[in-house]
């Protein structure tokens, strides 16, 4: 209908959240290579991605999922599963938050910290395949740790936000809503804050 | 999914359509634009409106027309009588304020926001407030109420029903033990108010709130009743109008509004309650025999008729909410995501759901347009969504 008011997300996230693509429907059958879990459905998202990989060429011949979460949560994995697709494993580890929210033509900024979660999952499934298959050397080399559990952010990301200005727990709170849910990881989010400060702007006062 | 497609809005307690009614009586007082205060003959026109409306409201809930007063929304009613306590006593006061040694409110744990964020305000100003915990249905624990109530207290605050779960509280016996204790007491019954008898006098409130848009009125106001003799201090300073206890030009055309739509609920609402009850058992039953792993919210009976709150494991509900849109359905969701916060809704987090089951619930209430077509398309709509959202999601069910 064309009066209709305009849809509260893009029509790319509208066509993945109604016609979700590469849905793991049977997970005893797939037979995974690598698999990732991440979120918690008491934080209101959690997604598990599974890969399969081409082993003598390192590329990912498939990615499936499932999402417990909004629309914005399914449609960002639905399209991350595309994105994964035919990539290395290493092209696909560098996917991230910004690659879904342009893939999608866009996400609410809100959404973009709470609901994409679907990368990280990704990098676990990755990861869960470097162990698998002995090479634990190249998971220890990528050095992103989760920090807060229930949104999935990252060191990295915390590190991101304190060179766009973050310098306190709170100020990281206000654009990360991290520790908001459980909250225990204030403490180790405080101190990363602290020590990514000193690393780039000790100069400072 | 389906072609078949149709529009059925089951989100009532949201707000609701204006009765046809209503719309009529609004259209015709359009054309009154006078100030209500003015004494000439277009002032007079619109006094008249406001003060038949005035009759009507406060007939309909058995009060007096002189102590209902027109507010701008059920908020801003709640609003005034939780900042009574912050009121040191001034000139603005219509009667001496609160006795200095009742600082203290006691309110509960599932009430709105508006009262909630005021009663957080006001304690901040340092006034105590103290927050009434729930059973798994909703209820407030009496006997609690009675050891919290003391000769500190100022006010209790409890509302009628409940918006998202709809349960009812048994106003009656929670005034009784309240004002055992001298203290005053407030109900929140915008939920309650043109869905069940409300009779102040036999309930013995001392302020109670309603709103016109939750009962086919006007959006932007909402009418206050604060009892004869009870103290009072407006929260809007600067006028005479409403007695001098709510400053403002009067919104004539919205007031009339409130009044015509409180009429047609008089000749409506018995009747309304009793198809809505039977509309809501058939819902119930329909999702209960379709649909596994699911969990009611609220009390059992002392519910709203047309309201039923419903979790599904293994289902967020904001994408519920949204494939239910698609099929033309509208539902609310207390699941983080839709309310923009990553809390689950604070209602059903303290009647004790859990978290996961939080985020899957979904609020369905229905209302003077609800038919026995809507619910049967809802109830099989709603079994292919929740078949699709659980076969996406990482929580599998026994589905």
């Amino acid at each position: 209908m064309s009066n209709q008011p305009e849809w509260i997300y893009s029509d790319k996230v509208k066509d993945h959240f109604m016609h979700p693509r590469n849905v793991l429907e049977d997970e005893s059958g797939f037979a995974a290579d690598g698999k990732g879990v991440i979120g918690n459905i008491k934080c209101g998202d959690e997604m598990l991605v599974v890969i399969k990989v081409d082993k003598s060429r390192g590329v990912i011949t498939d990615c499936r999922w499932r999402t417990f979460g909004c629309a914005s949560a399914i449609a960002s994995t639905s399209v991350l599963s595309e994105l994964a697709i035919g990539k290395t494993l290493e092209e696909a580890y560098k996917l991230g938050s910004k690659d879904i929210a342009k893939a999608l033509d866009g996400l609410p900024e809100h959404k973009i910290h709470c609901s994409v979660l679907g990368d990280k999952a990704l990098r676990a499934a990755i990861e869960d395949y470097y162990v698998r298959n002995g090479l634990s050397d190249k998971v220890a080399r990528q050095k992103e740790h989760i920090v807060c559990q229930c949104l999935g952010i990252t060191d990295q990301e915390i590190e991101n936000e304190v060179l766009e200005g973050v310098r306190n727990f709170y100020q990281l709170q206000e654009r990360d809503k991290i520790g908001t849910v459980c909250g225990k990881c204030k403490e180790k989010a405080g101190a990363l804050i602290e020590e990514y400060v000193k690393k780039h702007f000790s100069g400072e006062a | 999914m389906t072609k078949r497609k149709r529009a059925v809005y089951l989100d009532h307690n949201a707000t609701t359509p204006l009765h046809p009614q209503v719309q009529n009586a609004m259209r015709k007082a359009m054309s009154v634009f006078g100030n209500p205060s003015s004494l000439h003959q277009f002032g007079r026109q619109a006094r008249k409106l406001i003060e038949d409306a005035r009759e009507e409201a406060a007939a309909f809930i058995n009060a007096r027309p002189e102590e209902i007063i027109f507010v701008g929304s059920g908020s801003e009613a709640n609003n005034t009588v939780i900042n009574l306590f912050s009121c040191q006593g001034s000139r603005s006061c219509e009667v001496p304020c609160l006795d200095s040694c009742r600082k203290e409110i006691i309110t509960t744990s599932i009430e709105h926001p508006c009262v909630l964020e005021a009663s957080a305000c006001i304690k901040e100003k340092g006034t105590a407030v103290e927050f009434l915990g729930v059973d798994n249905y909703g209820k407030i624990d009496l006997k609690q109420l009675e050891e919290k109530v003391s000769g500190r207290t100022g006010l209790v605050s409890v509302m009628m029903a409940n918006n998202e779960i709809g349960t009812i509280q048994d106003i009656g016996r929670i005034s009784r033990i309240v004002h055992e204790k001298g203290a005053l007491f407030h109900s929140d019954a915008v939920q309650a108010v043109g869905k069940l008898p409300v009779d102040v006098k036999a309930l013995d409130v001392d302020y109670l709130s309603f709103s016109a848009h939750k009962i086919y009125g006007p959006k932007g106001v909402g009418a206050l009743y604060v009892r004869k003799g009870a103290p009072f201090c407006p929260f809007i300073l600067g006028g005479h109008q409403e007695r001098g206890r709510r400053a403002g030009t009067e919104n004539t055309l919205g007031i009339v509004g409130l009044g015509k739509a409180v009429a047609m609920r008089r000749e409506e609402m018995k009747e309304e309650a009793v198809r809505l009850a039977s509309l809501k058992k058939y819902l119930k039953e329909g999702i209960e025999k379709n649909i596994t792993d699911i969990q009611f919210n609220g009390h059992p009976q002392d519910s709203l008729p047309g309201t039923l709150n419903v979790s599904f494991s293994g289902a967020e509900g904001e994408s519920i909410l949204l494939y239910l849109d698609m099929e033309g359905i509208a539902v609310s969701t207390g699941s983080a995501c839709a309310s923009g916060s990553l809390d689950p809704s604070h209602v059903l987090l303290a009647t004790g759901v859990r978290q996961s089951q939080a985020h899957g619930s979904i609020r369905m209430s229905m209302g003077r347009d609800t038919t026995m077509q809507d619910i049967e398309y809802v109830v099989e709509k709603l079994i292919a969504v929740i078949a699709h959202v659980r076969k996406i999601s990482t929580v599998s069910t026994g589905s």
